[in-house]
């Protein structure tokens, strides 16, 4: 008898959770969308809506205007014995008003009493999409992100072979003092960049390098820790009898990582490329302490920033120009989400 | 991470069997000079870019160096130290980093859990998409991230405020009070907090369905087996989220520059620690003083990380399987 009450019981509180569980996860979902539909709306925002106090603020608008005998004004909303009408402000004083009917121009002028100031403008939906080709062309765009793709580029290729290199030796081989590297490799996760800074700067600064992006490139040709990491745990589940098929056929440990490590690590290797690609489109503090003084050589973190600096007052701009850096890294995740996400749960967990 | 180590490697199979002809000696010369081979890339990057400038910087913060003047280099002892325990930046900029570490730690670790709960939730439909949705604020750059919030929190325009005010509640200036600007700084935080839902959910995702059954049978509710099985479950995965974020607080950097476009206002209610370093040496140009701030930055963070490593046995639960 007392069975299927109970069992009922448990599907309602089921249900329960199932309505309570999804409404959270929509809410904190909008709430984590907001920002992206302010950046959206905003950069497509008008100059004159950005400083027009009354203009609605969750689309772009602008304010309904009226040409007559080749003059344009604007159309308020106004409070006639016929109702709310909208019409054409031709002529503004402080006591009265006078408008014409946009509907009816032939019909004459319309007197109102009052301060125009008091009257609600009429807006239409107007979006200004030659906004996001302005704050392309403001921001240099092109320039920006060709320097971007060279440090981000150059920097992946020796993250990624760096990494692999250094990845095997720890993964297949032994040696002593072996477990005392790793442990130095892995501490240099929690080492502040700042440790280093400063020699560092100073042996760039005077060396002189003539292509200044090397600061940002050269030492990733040195593998790093999380790289490392990773594809350590990826190479030790590759199983050691196709290295040891590898061996009697006469391959050296060269060959082996070559031939039978790397084609067998593709999604690792994969995430690691990612991985460093977005750090290097991300990176704003050593582009900053390189380049803030070579504006031809600056990549897009430091170039929206200095934009930002530059534009303060046009919000617009700054929310075009924060669309155009961010969507090619939100569309490349998009795309790649399986593989970034494997590896972030890779790296992470396993320590 | 040792014990992964030698049990991989103490496995069968060793490459002893297949080289006849090589005594051990000499395999295992072999072998070692083929490891230090491939493991010579870090080797040579930890010497260059690691080991000798952190020595470096030590030396640097004992002279008064400025790259505007680089011949009036002189060795003026711990001067540079003496002067960091009466500049009233360098307090300030430690009770900053303290007082933001301090908030955003428990709550983005809350949420973080939160997150990783819900998307774990078998009661939720959809759970990949709210993974994948959840994650990709993540992928905003930096710069990016904050010139957006530096807009939704403008007290005009700003949609945060509007819809604040629309139910009802307080809408602060949150980039210009003192007092503001670091809950909104946690709250641009969350907008991240996507690796650490991922690595979070991938511990729970470990916890063996067995435990959640017998607790079941115990007459355990949802929080309970939430409190007393997942939590302990993935305590190993949080230390190490914990350990990650309070050093993150001394390295945090970016998010302060842009929003305040390296100002540390208002009222250097901004000026972290490394704000704060970074002034010195790049504004000032007072290379030797800043080195005196970076050395004693490393060793809060060396301090910190031995610290919470050394009691981790306290609040961590490693399985006693190995796996650990």
């Amino acid at each position: 008898m007392a069975a299927p009450r109970v069992a009922a019981t448990t599907r309602q509180q089921n249900q329960l959770e199932r309505v309570l569980v999804s409404t959270l996860a929509v809410i904190i979902l909008l709430m984590f969308l907001m920002p992206l539909g302010y950046m959206f709306t905003t950069g497509l925002k008008s100059d004159a809506q950005m400083s027009d106090p009354k203009a609605p603020v969750w689309w772009p608008f602008s304010q309904q205007t009226f040409t007559y005998n080749g003059e344009t004004f604007p159309v308020y909303k106004v409070p006639t014995d016929a109702g709310v009408q909208h019409l054409a402000a031709v002529k503004k004083t402080r006591a009265a008003t006078t408008f014409i009917d946009p509907a009816n121009p032939t019909a004459g002028e319309i007197v109102w009493e009052g301060n125009w100031r008091t009257l609600e403008p009429v807006y239409f939906p107007d979006a200004q999409w030659q906004n996001f080709v302005t704050a392309w062309n403001e921001l240099n765009f092109p320039l920006l992100f060709r320097n971007t793709l060279i440090i981000a580029i150059t920097g992946t290729l020796g993250a990624v072979i760096s990494s692999v290199f250094v990845a095997y030796g720890f993964a297949r081989f032994n040696f002593t003092g072996k477990n005392a590297l790793f442990m130095i490799l892995i501490g240099t996760i929690i080492l502040p960049v700042q440790a280093t800074l400063i020699p560092t700067y100073i042996v760039f600064a005077r060396i002189g390098w003539t292509n200044p992006f090397l600061p940002l490139i050269v030492p990733h040709f040195f593998a790093n820790a999380y790289n490392v990491f990773l594809l350590r745990q990826y190479f030790m589940q590759i199983p050691r009898e196709l290295d040891e098929a590898a061996m009697i056929d006469g391959a050296n440990p060269l060959q082996i990582l070559l031939r039978i490590i790397v084609p067998n690590s593709v999604p690792a290797l994969a995430a690691v490329s990612l991985f460093h690609f977005f750090f290097a489109w991300n990176d704003f503090f050593s582009p900053l302490i390189y380049l803030v003084s070579r504006p031809e050589l600056w990549p897009l973190s430091v170039g929206l920033q200095k934009f930002n600096a530059l534009y303060g007052r046009e919000p617009n701009m700054i929310q075009a120009g924060a669309l155009i850096t961010l969507i090619l890294p939100v569309a490349v995740f998009f795309l790649a989400q399986r593989v970034f996400m494997q590896g972030i749960v890779f790296s992470g967990v396993e320590k | 991470m040792a014990e992964v180590l030698t049990q991989r490697d103490a496995g069968p199979s060793t490459p002893t069997r297949v080289a006849p002809k090589s005594r051990p000696g000499k395999l295992s010369r072999y072998q070692t000079r083929w490891a230090w081979f491939f493991v010579s890339p870090w080797l040579i990057g930890f010497l260059l870019f690691t080991l000798i400038p952190i020595v470096a910087t030590l030396g640097f913060s004992f002279t008064n160096y400025s790259p505007v003047t680089p011949e009036a280099t002189r060795f003026i002892g711990i001067q540079n130290y003496v002067r960091m325990t009466t500049d009233p930046k360098v307090a300030t900029s430690l009770l900053v980093t303290v007082r933001y570490a301090l908030l955003a730690i428990p709550i983005t670790l809350g949420f973080g859990l939160l997150l990783a709960a819900m998307v774990n939730a078998r009661s939720l439909k959809g759970q990949s998409f709210f993974r994948t949705m959840f994650y990709m604020p993540s992928m905003i750059p930096v710069v990016a991230a904050g010139l957006i919030w530096a807009g939704v929190m403008n007290t005009q325009t700003g949609w945060l405020n509007l819809g604040l005010e629309a139910i009802g509640l307080p809408a602060p200036d949150w980039l210009n009070s003192t007092f503001w600007i670091y809950p909104a700084l946690v709250l641009i935080g969350l907008w991240g907090t996507g690796n650490l839902m991922l690595t979070l959910l991938a511990g729970m995702q470990g916890v063996p369905n067995e435990l959640y059954e017998a607790a079941s049978i115990d007459g355990a509710g949802p929080w309970v087996k939430f409190r007393h099985v997942t939590l302990p479950m993935i305590s190993p995965v949080l230390f190490y989220n914990l350990t990650l974020m309070i050093i993150g607080a001394f390295k945090y950097f970016d998010m302060a520059y842009v929003l305040k476009n390296g100002t540390g206002g208002p009222a250097d209610a901004t000026l972290f620690y490394n704000l704060n370093l970074y002034k010195n040496a790049f504004e000032y140009n007072l290379m030797g003083y800043a080195s005196a701030l970076a050395w004693v930055l490393f060793i809060i963070v060396f301090v910190l990380a031995v610290v919470l490593f050394g009691t981790s046995g306290r609040w961590v639960y490693y399985a006693g399987d190995g796996k650990k």
